[in-house]
């Protein structure tokens, strides 16, 4: 009889190099991707004198401190530093880098499955967080810290202890209006942002086997704000469908044997997890943040938390949340007035969600000013082709070059002190966006609404062509 | 990396939950070389105010030798940025104390010497209680696993790895080295069995 296993058993096994009698087990990396901020990591290495073990599995890319706006011409000398650094770095290597003027530049988790690098069945590592977005591949994706990329540009491999394993079953039909985002926000709102800790999150269900991949992306991408290093959805033809063709993905010769292969991924029928989180579609609204952590998390229609219905602790952290938000307690977050939007970062700037924003945004004007920044130049391109730049430009919005930009705000796009931004980015934290900036989280057609309102409003009031959403 | 098996000093309570890297260290530091030192930057925009003048009613302004910090719920979520790990190391904190961790700041933690001790919420409370006033002599045992101050012993939880990483100031890349021949025979293997797992050259 064989054992039912999961996705993540079986990810794991085929990685699994050695497992040491403490249970760490020795992985092996079959692909390794580097930005700016992996300059700690490189200095680490040339402390010790060491060569990268395998350069043709890793790749470079500008994202974190690139400039948005005249970025032929780098006037910051630190940024310029940054980027020189991650050049330099790479190749001294004999890394393939995508610099400023390459067109397969853009944020890291989306040029690895736009060019095909990122592929079903991988162990990919990157210093960053929202590594975890790889996953939506069915691919066993986690960041990592500078003394791991250390070690995976050293040696090809990665110590760690395999996760708990943890389902999130969404059946049922996406309301009109609700998007991947509003699916991460609600399950990190009802878990909290450290519930998911130590586990490997597989999202499925039938809401799943709908979603395209830049909607599957954008929720294992979130999967870290719960609290998992790793979010992961089965390969199925959407994703086969999406890989195929792509520059670094499987020639035609390879093609069958590695479908086959990815098939044989999927969790077997009965394989028992450790945790089951079960959500029904009709319970799922657009949904938006209020404080200053992901899991603060309420629908559109909903009121702001009153700290007087929590115990000390609770009310406490509610308390410095609004105090920060600068907001009322009780009150609807609806009709909220918001200074500027953002629509970019690695959550929500592909293709679709440009579209979906450009759409609620056609022919019409925004009461606030705002960025967009598409999550890649290849993105950039195609949307430019598609007349969506028009359409953003028309309405008011600025049109800019792709990078992480205003969802870390290391380049200078941030937000100012005390300004409230909508944003599509996957972090609320105190000071992310620039210091005591105020961000709500949520989905790229919340965001247009908000900036044709000036103000936090319900898309679904909004007349548009569902069609197009 | 040095390894310690007991650190001795003073313990300090930052009761706040939720310090995510992002508040540990602002990003906008973190383009520094590490050797420039970091201590300057740890939880700076809760330190200082709008004009950079540190505020007196923060813990670690008014104890900055502190080398022990009691912290709130999930410390350390969020972003993956090891510099955040330099920041409090750079500060002189050896051990944060805390009811929950962000996973990947744990074991950045862990690969720098910073002990992430994880204690239930009864002893937290506990530590909570005899540290409403700096603990000169707050005593942090590797051996034991427990923290010692004013006549408590309260156990934390660490991994075993973990624990003999610190203890012995272990670094993975030198024990990975014993297991080179394993990793030459795996990869072989893998694309052996997997050719579509190389990527597929560039032109
Ligand atoms: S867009 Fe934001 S979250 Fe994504 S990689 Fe860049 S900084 Fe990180």
């Amino acid at each position: 009889m064989t054992i039912a296993r999961t996705m993540l058993d079986k990810l794991w096994a085929a990685h699994e190099i050695v497992q040491r009698e403490d249970g760490s087990s020795l992985l092996w990396v079959d692909r390794h991707l580097v930005h700016e901020g992996s300059h700690h990591a490189f200095a680490k290495l040339a402390a010790r004198n060491l060569p990268v073990a395998e350069p043709a599995l890793t790749f470079g890319v500008a994202d974190h401190y690139v400039p948005t706006r005249n970025r032929l011409q780098i006037t910051d000398a630190t940024i310029a530093r940054m980027i020189n650094t991650l050049q330099s770095n790479t190749q001294q290597h004999g890394i393939e880098f995508m610099g400023l003027d390459d067109p397969r530049q853009g944020i890291v988790h989306v040029i690895g499955p736009e060019q095909g690098i990122t592929l079903p069945g991988l162990l990919i590592n990157c210093g960053d967080s929202h590594t975890s977005t790889h996953g939506a591949f069915g691919a066993l994706a986690f960041g990592i810290g500078a003394t791991e990329v250390a070690h995976v540009l050293a040696t090809q491999t990665v110590w760690q202890k395999k996760p708990k394993s943890m389902r999130i079953n969404i059946n049922g039909t996406l309301p009109f209006g609700v998007t991947a985002k509003d699916i991460a926000l609600h399950w990190i709102a009802k878990l909290d942002n450290s519930g998911a800790q130590g586990h490997a999150i597989e999202y499925s269900g039938s809401v799943i086997k709908q979603l395209s991949m830049e909607a599957r992306m954008t929720l294992c991408n979130m999967s870290i704000e719960g609290g998992a290093r790793f979010g992961m959805i089965a390969p199925d033809n959407i994703t086969f469908e999406y890989v195929k063709g792509r520059p670094y993905a499987p020639a035609s010769a390879q093609w069958e044997s590695a479908k086959q292969a990815w098939r044989q991924l999927t969790t077997d029928e009965g394989a028992p997890f450790d945790r089951e989180i079960r959500i029904d579609s009709v319970d799922l609204a657009p949904t938006l943040t209020w404080g200053t952590s992901p899991d603060q998390a309420i629908a559109v229609d909903g009121y702001i938390p009153n700290p007087a219905a929590y115990d000390d602790a609770k009310a406490q952290t509610i308390n410095s949340a609004l105090e920060y938000m600068d907001l009322k307690a009780g009150q609807p977050i609806e009709g909220t007035p918001i200074d500027q939007i953002f629509l970019g970062s690695c959550t929500n700037a592909r293709i679709e969600d440009i579209r979906s924003a450009a759409a609620v945004l056609k022919g019409k004007r925004v009461k606030v000013p705002g960025l967009v920044s598409p999550g890649s130049t290849a993105i950039k391109a195609q949307a430019e082709r598609e007349g969506l730049d028009r359409i953003f430009i028309d309405a008011g919005l600025e049109w800019a070059s792709s990078g992480c930009s205003s969802c870390v705000a290391m380049n200078g796009d941030t937000i100012g002190s005390g300004k409230r931004c909508a944003s599509t980015t996957n972090r609320n934290f105190r000071g992310r966006q620039g210091r005591g900036s105020r961000t709500h989280l949520m989905s790229p057609i919340m965001v247009a609404a908000a900036a044709l309102h000036g103000a936090i409003v319900d898309v679904r009031s909004l007349s548009l062509d569902e069609a197009c959403v | 990396m040095n390894g310690w098996t007991a650190h001795t000093g003073m313990a300090v309570c930052l009761d706040v939950d939720n310090i995510d890297t992002d508040q540990i260290i602002p990003a906008r530091f973190m383009s520094q070389p590490r050797v420039d030192g970091y201590a300057d930057f740890l939880m700076h925009d809760l330190r200082r105010d709008n004009k950079g003048t540190l505020r007196p009613d923060f813990i670690l302004n008014q104890h900055p030798n502190a080398s022990v910090l009691l912290a709130g719920k999930n410390f350390g979520s969020g972003s993956s940025r090891e510099a955040a790990v330099y920041a409090l190391l750079d500060s002189g904190i050896q051990v944060v104390i805390a009811q929950s961790f962000g996973d990947i700041f744990a074991s950045n933690a862990i690969n720098n010497g910073v002990l992430p001790a994880l204690v239930s919420a009864d002893d937290w409370q506990t530590l909570h209680s005899s540290c409403t006033t700096p603990q000169l002599d707050c005593k942090v045992d590797l051996n034991t696993s427990t923290v010692n101050m004013s006549d408590t012993s309260i156990p934390f939880v660490i991994d075993e790895t973990w624990r003999l990483k610190l203890i012995n100031g272990w670094d993975d890349t030198d024990l990975t080295k014993e297991y080179q021949s394993q990793i030459d025979t795996f990869r072989a293997r893998r694309f052996e069995a997997n050719t579509w797992a190389w990527p597929t050259a560039s032109d």
